[in-house]
């Protein structure tokens, strides 16, 4: 057993898989600085240099589509953006060219293995243009793949998926979770939901780190007795809704805590497909995620912009005691990266 | 004058006569309303494909853009997977699901096709990026047209396409015209495409486009260059569209009041089949009754693949959603 923080696993399976496939090339910016996106590529580069890491001008959307060029002839790109908000740039090639080559080509064209790491951020006011987290725009359009790892484990094992896989994949990672250690080991499937926690009461679905501030709401709900199943969704395109699906029918209720907005979000989605499945829920759904603002950079804003284990333990109790007129006053619960002090 | 062989200028004057009648094909069938596909018919611009095209080696990259059928045909692509696919046949190149704008022929090193403005220029940067890393002469070649220069994804493709020194070849079909917008409405008369491109530090030059011996040499000559290792290049290549932006009329026949039907006379005037046809008849290369009776074959064959076309069946409702991710089978 070996443990990794989500970003020390982040560059094991990056070099791991770049001996093994000299065809793996990154591009991004910063990637040779000391600083290496994070200490994610500083040991590719020490290893691999200036030939295979490569530390492109700012040009995000003919970057993707040059990634894409590239990987027609045999080139396994790692295209990596230290932010989502900057490959808002390049939504053209990734959604004109990469999620549709496949199909409008009918498979006669070559295949577009590209990957797209890139890192949703939070905290210490990085506010509207820092802190976006596109998962569900991505989704919306057919033909991409769009992972979300929660853990170290999936962090390394969802890249060396990617790494080998013939579709275009998009991996959001989220800074908060850099730093939180855990178990690694090889490579994970890109697509299944998993339970992190099972339980009978309330099903919780939640992508990146809402799963780990669910499962510190679910730790304090057991401890009043009620046993809260808390579901990684891991990948959002495609979308395991079976496994939602047998969950809700098991616990009757249904709280989905997403890291983007709530409008037009990963649980409108699931939300959806319950009411479609015709499973009747005990309690109203409830969904969690920003508010429906631009993230503000102001502390005390901040703080009630995001969900967090608090907000997520006291709308569960909302929802289990639903009807029922007690309501208990909540605890300030750990928060996950709230020293979040950069680097950016 | 010029060096090149018989079988060059045959060859040259044989493809553009193929895409000029399959264009015709193509005119003459759309108004009956079974290629329901919106259609930028490349008629008038032939030399340019012919031209650079015949400079390609296996293994090369093309890309191309939406007026992409002369350059899919001038790869190696045929008319009747090209028919089929407008006709949205499964026998078409992209099995009924792209269209005009989406041809992909890989057996003839033609990639892909895209309408959006910009991308085949990426597209052929990423291609020419892999030549580069695997050390081959291979090289990647970009069509597209005049607006493309107004794209930001052209200059950051270009940009790194010079820092890299990418074996790629950018080729410009300037016909003047965005849809119906002129050129002197889209960029500024105190510059110049020249000028531009030069100072990204990529190899620029400018050939007359309706000349195909011309966009010939010129090209080959360039096309040695970058695979020798030299870096980068763009061909500026002067040319005109006959008929409209999209569909198989002329501007007259819409009343459009964009450009005159004087210019497209004068510019049909400088038809690049019968300019490459008088030089080789009157150099007797070929005679005039060798030309008629070439250009009657080819369209007895074209009628008859535009019919083995039709017999070719529409894609089945069971395929409609596969193909959306490669690691799934079928």
């Amino acid at each position: 057993m070996r443990i990794l923080s989500y970003a020390e696993a982040i560059s094991e399976a990056t070099v791991e898989a770049m001996k093994i496939d000299s065809s793996i090339h990154l591009f991004g910016i910063g990637l040779d600085y000391s600083s290496g996106v994070f200490g994610t590529t500083t040991e590719a580069n020490s290893f691999f240099g200036p030939s295979r890491v490569i530390d492109t001008p700012a040009m995000e959307n003919a970057l993707t589509g040059i990634a894409a060029g590239a990987s027609l002839c045999g080139i396994r790109p790692v295209v990596i953006h230290a932010r989502n908000d900057f490959m808002f740039l390049a939504l053209d090639q990734m959604l004109n060219v990469l999620s549709k080559w496949h199909y409008m080509f009918d498979g006669r064209a070559s295949n577009m293995p590209v990957v797209i790491r890139s890192i949703i951020g939070r905290g210490w006011g990085q506010g509207a243009t820092h802190s976006q987290s596109i998962q569900s725009v991505l989704a919306h359009f057919p033909g991409l793949r769009v992972v979300m790892p929660a853990s170290a484990r999936d962090a390394k094992g969802m890249l060396l998926s990617a790494l080998n896989s013939p579709d275009p994949v998009v991996i959001l990672e989220h800074r908060n979770l850099y730093e939180v250690k855990g178990e690694v080991g090889q490579a994970t499937p890109l697509e299944g939901a998993s339970i992190a926690k099972k339980g009978k009461d309330l099903t919780i679905v939640a992508s990146s780190v809402c799963v780990q501030e669910s499962l510190i709401a679910a730790d304090q709900a057991s401890e009043l007795g009620i046993n809260i199943e808390v579901i990684d969704i891991r990948s959002i395109q495609p979308l395991d809704i079976e496994t939602i699906l047998n969950s809700v029918r098991k616990t009757k209720r249904l709280m989905v805590v997403d890291t983007s907005w709530t409008n037009f979000g990963l649980g409108s989605e699931i939300g959806a497909s319950v009411l479609e499945s015709g499973i009747a829920l005990l309690s109203p759904l409830v969904r969690l995620g920003q508010a429906n603002s631009p993230a503000p950079v102001s502390k005390p804003l901040e703080d009630i912009h995001y969900p967090n284990a608090t907000k997520i333990f006291s709308v569960a109790k909302q929802s289990i005691s639903y009807k029922s007129s007690e309501i208990e006053t909540v605890d300030n619960l750990p928060k996950i990266a709230d020293d979040f002090l950069g680097p950016y | 004058m010029n060096n090149l062989s018989h079988h060059d200028l045959v060859g040259l004057f044989e493809m553009m006569l193929y895409i000029r009648l399959t264009e015709e094909k193509i005119a003459q069938e759309y108004p009956k309303g079974q290629m329901r596909t919106p259609t930028h018919l490349g008629t008038g611009q032939e030399a340019v494909a012919a031209g650079v095209l015949r400079n390609k080696v296996s293994g090369d990259a093309i890309f191309s853009h939406h007026r992409c059928h002369n350059h899919f045909l001038a790869s190696g692509g045929s008319a009747k997977s090209l028919f089929a696919e407008l006709l949205g046949r499964s026998g078409g190149c992209s099995g009924g699901r792209g269209g005009s704008v989406h041809l992909v022929d890989r057996n003839s090193d033609f990639y892909g096709s895209s309408p959006i403005l910009g991308q085949s220029v990426a597209l052929a940067a990423g291609a020419a990026y892999a030549f580069k890393t695997k050390g081959n002469r291979n090289i990647a070649i970009a069509f597209f047209g005049d607006a493309v220069f107004e794209e930001g994804t052209t200059w950051e493709s270009f940009n790194f396409a010079s820092i890299s020194r990418l074996p790629a070849l950018f080729v410009c079909e300037n016909n003047s015209y965005s849809t119906e917008s002129k050129l002197d409405k889209r960029i500024s008369l105190e510059t110049s495409f020249s000028e531009r491109v030069k100072s990204f530090g990529i190899r620029y030059l400018r050939v007359n486009g309706n000349d195909s011996i011309e966009t010939f040499e010129k090209s080959k000559e360039i096309v040695e260059w970058i695979r020798e290792g030299n870096g980068p290049a763009l061909i500026e290549c002067e040319t005109y569209r006959w008929r409209e932006h999209v569909g198989p009329k002329f501007d007259w026949e819409m009343n459009r009041s964009y450009r005159t039907r004087q210019e497209i006379e004068y510019w049909m005037q400088k038809c690049p089949i019968q300019l490459i046809e008088n030089y080789l008849v009157n150099a007797g290369h070929i005679s005039r009754q060798e030309v008629e009776d070439r250009k009657l074959e080819v369209k007895k064959q074209l009628d008859t693949d535009f019919l083995e076309a039709l017999d070719s069946p529409f894609p089945t409702a069971e395929s409609h959603l596969k193909n959306i991710y490669a690691s799934r089978q079928g």
